[in-house]
């Protein structure tokens, strides 16, 4: 279904060129297996910022609770995963063998119900789907019908993460509590953890990553997409327009916590453990500050933003520990006073003039120059 | 025909409406009735409830008792868009439109198609949105305009393009509130010209202080005082009644 005559405008395109040599070819030749798996970890983070852009940069509907969906999604993979590691074989030193260790360790002597469907990886990949979209058709289906928006979203997502973590905390026998699960080891037989196996799941990632973005894309090119930048500006106007307010906000945050879940899994698969560290408060802000310095209106910029942002994360962290945190502070109040569209809208107002300068004048310069000006371009 | 024969049917029927905010009541009591093809003026003083009543009809605001029947179906049980799809269309005082989308995704969007979740993911813009747009686009002037941005037009342009988001709707009934509000005297004078030509076929609901427009463009007058109906009629009947004279038109 063709929308618009091109499904990405020329910047758009340039974006997507950019990030996909980086991706496919620069990364994968110049970086060692090591960082390569650190490049993975922040792109799991990319599939929460990408949600975001639809829910908050276009439908204006701030969540601080991604990291709900993306523990969820992270959860399902990690219980899979788990069970897999936990085969009688492997685990015959525990007073019950062939339940995961940390049950063992509480007591637990049979495999909870809500465990088994985990044995098949059919099943658990529509969990990785299900479990987080229904539950924010839930969250989102209890708050925008009743007219709850804003910042009293913002702080109920908020305090659903609190809720989440202190469950799985506090549910140590079947979540495996603060330490998370963790020596999960085989998918399908297929050991996850040598080099090898991390170079593949990369790739399996940023295809993901590709096929997420294509949604997005469309989602945005649609007439849907459009709708959420109008509901942002003038809620009551689309209301009176004829359309349901309530169930395009809920469309657009299940989306985005569906992204968030699909990020989560890969985390699990790529990190190799999965625990509540990734699933409260601290997170689900970090990953809305991704977001807002890659630039919460723009697909690629959001993008950037989680691989430059946890890149210094890793780089500051390992040097300068204590400093991280206030680092992403100021990082944040910059965004916010200085510069609102983050890196994009600074690409947007700085280099991309000059690139279609260039290309103008080189258009004039071969004698193409048929008096239409390059889009963008300032008609000089 | 055999409808001539039957009674008299009103497109809108406005009955012992009441609306109060914490004990005070905005709108007391109401009741009017719009025919179809009418065009009704509401004017009064400040306050005296005429938002009010357009923010009820439109389900803006819910009523605390009464009702008010379109075309035999009751508004007050129902949702704002399910109000608007059965055939009302409203206007706000001040001009709501989308300023970052432009003029055409504008009134695409007030297109009445697709405007389930569904539907507008699969909605396409095919020759006949296209034609429609521009036809509208060109009644109110912004036909030059439509991959302008809301928000570089100026006040009344976008006065203009809620009108035409509204006709795009194509409703049976039309609310506007204040059309002509801080226009210029040449907007003013083009706004009344497109109202003139856009209220045929349907009826019309207005809310207006400039009485000349209003002496212009309104079948009957129906005066709010104090959430009550003073008095009601032709602009002759009700500018000679000695109680609307004492309370509106006197100062």
């Amino acid at each position: 279904m063709i929308i618009n005559s091109r499904f990405f405008n020329r910047s758009e395109l340039m974006g997507f060129i950019a990030l996909a040599a980086v991706l496919f070819v620069i990364l994968p030749l110049t970086l060692d297996v090591f960082r390569l798996n650190l490049v993975a970890k922040y792109l799991t983070y990319a599939f929460v910022a990408l949600g975001l852009v639809l829910c908050w940069g276009y439908g204006g509907i701030l969540s601080l609770g991604q990291g709900v969906f993306f523990g969820l999604g992270g959860y399902c993979m990690a219980m899979f995963l788990k069970l897999e590691a936990s085969s009688v074989e492997n685990t015959k030193i525990q007073s019950t063998p062939g339940i995961p260790d940390f049950m063992d360790w509480n007591q637990i002597t049979a495999l909870p119900l809500f465990w088994q469907p985990f044995h098949s990886l059919t099943f658990t990949i529509f969990a990785i789907i299900l479990v987080p979209g229904l539950f924010a058709l839930i969250i989102g289906t209890a708050m925008f019908k009743r007219r709850v928006g804003g910042t009293y979203f913002a702080i109920i997502t908020q305090a659903v993460a609190a809720i989440l973590t202190i469950l799985i905390v506090g549910q140590q026998g079947y979540t495996g509590g603060i330490n998370g699960m963790t020596d999960l080891r085989t998918l399908k037989g297929w050991d996850i953890r040598p080099d090898h196996a991390k170079i593949i799941l990369y790739f399996v990632e940023v295809v993901l990553l590709f096929a997420c973005i294509g949604i997005a894309q469309f989602i945005r090119l649609t007439k849907l997409g459009r709708i959420l930048v109008a509901m942002r500006e003038q809620e009551d106007r689309v209301r009176f327009s004829g359309y349901s307010v309530a169930n395009f906000k809920i469309f657009a945050f299940c989306m985005a916590a569906i992204f968030a879940a699909i990020g989560g899994a890969m985390f699990a698969l790529n990190v190799g453990f999965m625990s509540p560290s990734f699933v409260g408060i601290v997170p689900s802000i970090e990953m809305v500050i991704y977001t807002a310095v890659g630039g919460r209106m723009s697909i690629f910029g959001a993008i950037w933003g989680a691989i430059l942002v946890n890149f210094a994360k890793t780089s500051l962290s390992e040097s300068f520990p204590q400093l991280w945190l206030f680092g992403l502070g100021a990082l944040f109040i910059a965004v916010v006073l200085a510069f609102p569209n983050g890196l994009s809208g600074l690409w947007a107002d700085y280099v991309q003039p000059r690139i279609d300068q260039l290309f103008a004048s080189r258009r004039a310069k071969a004698g193409w120059n048929d008096n239409s000006v390059a889009d963008g371009a300032p008609a000089e | 025909m055999l409808i001539g024969h039957q009674p008299k049917e009103f497109l809108l029927a406005v009955s012992g409406l009441t609306v109060s905010f914490d004990g005070f009541k905005a709108v007391n009591d109401l009741s009017f009735y719009v025919e179809e093809n009418e065009i009704r003026v509401i004017i009064g003083p400040n306050g005296a409830g005429k938002t009010t009543v357009l923010d009820l009809i439109c389900g803006k605001t819910k009523a605390t008792s009464g009702s008010i029947q379109f075309r035999g179906k009751e508004l007050t049980k129902m949702r704002e868009n399910e109000i608007v799809q059965t055939g009302v269309g409203r206007k706000f005082q001040t001009p709501s439109v989308f300023e970052d989308l432009t003029v055409f995704e504008n009134l695409e969007i007030s297109f009445p198609r697709g405007r389930t979740v569904f539907g507008s993911l699969t909605f396409q813009r095919d020759q006949l949105v296209k034609d429609r747009v521009e036809e509208v686009a060109e009644m109110i002037f912004l036909k030059d305009k439509l991959n302008t941005y809301a928000d570089e037009l100026s006040h009344g342009q976008k006065q203009w393009l809620e009108i035409g988001m509204l006709l795009i709707q194509d409703p049976d009934l039309l609310m506007l509130d204040e059309p002509v509000a801080g226009m210029s005297v040449s907007e003013r004078a083009k706004t009344a010209e497109l109202l003139n030509r856009i209220i045929k076929n349907r009826s019309v609901l207005v809310i207006e202080h400039d009485m000349k427009f209003v002496e212009d463009i309104a079948h009957k007058v129906t005066v709010l005082h104090q959430g009550q109906i003073l008095s009601e009629g032709t602009m002759e009947k009700v500018k000679n009644d000695p109680k609307v004279v004492e309370v509106y038109l006197g100062h």
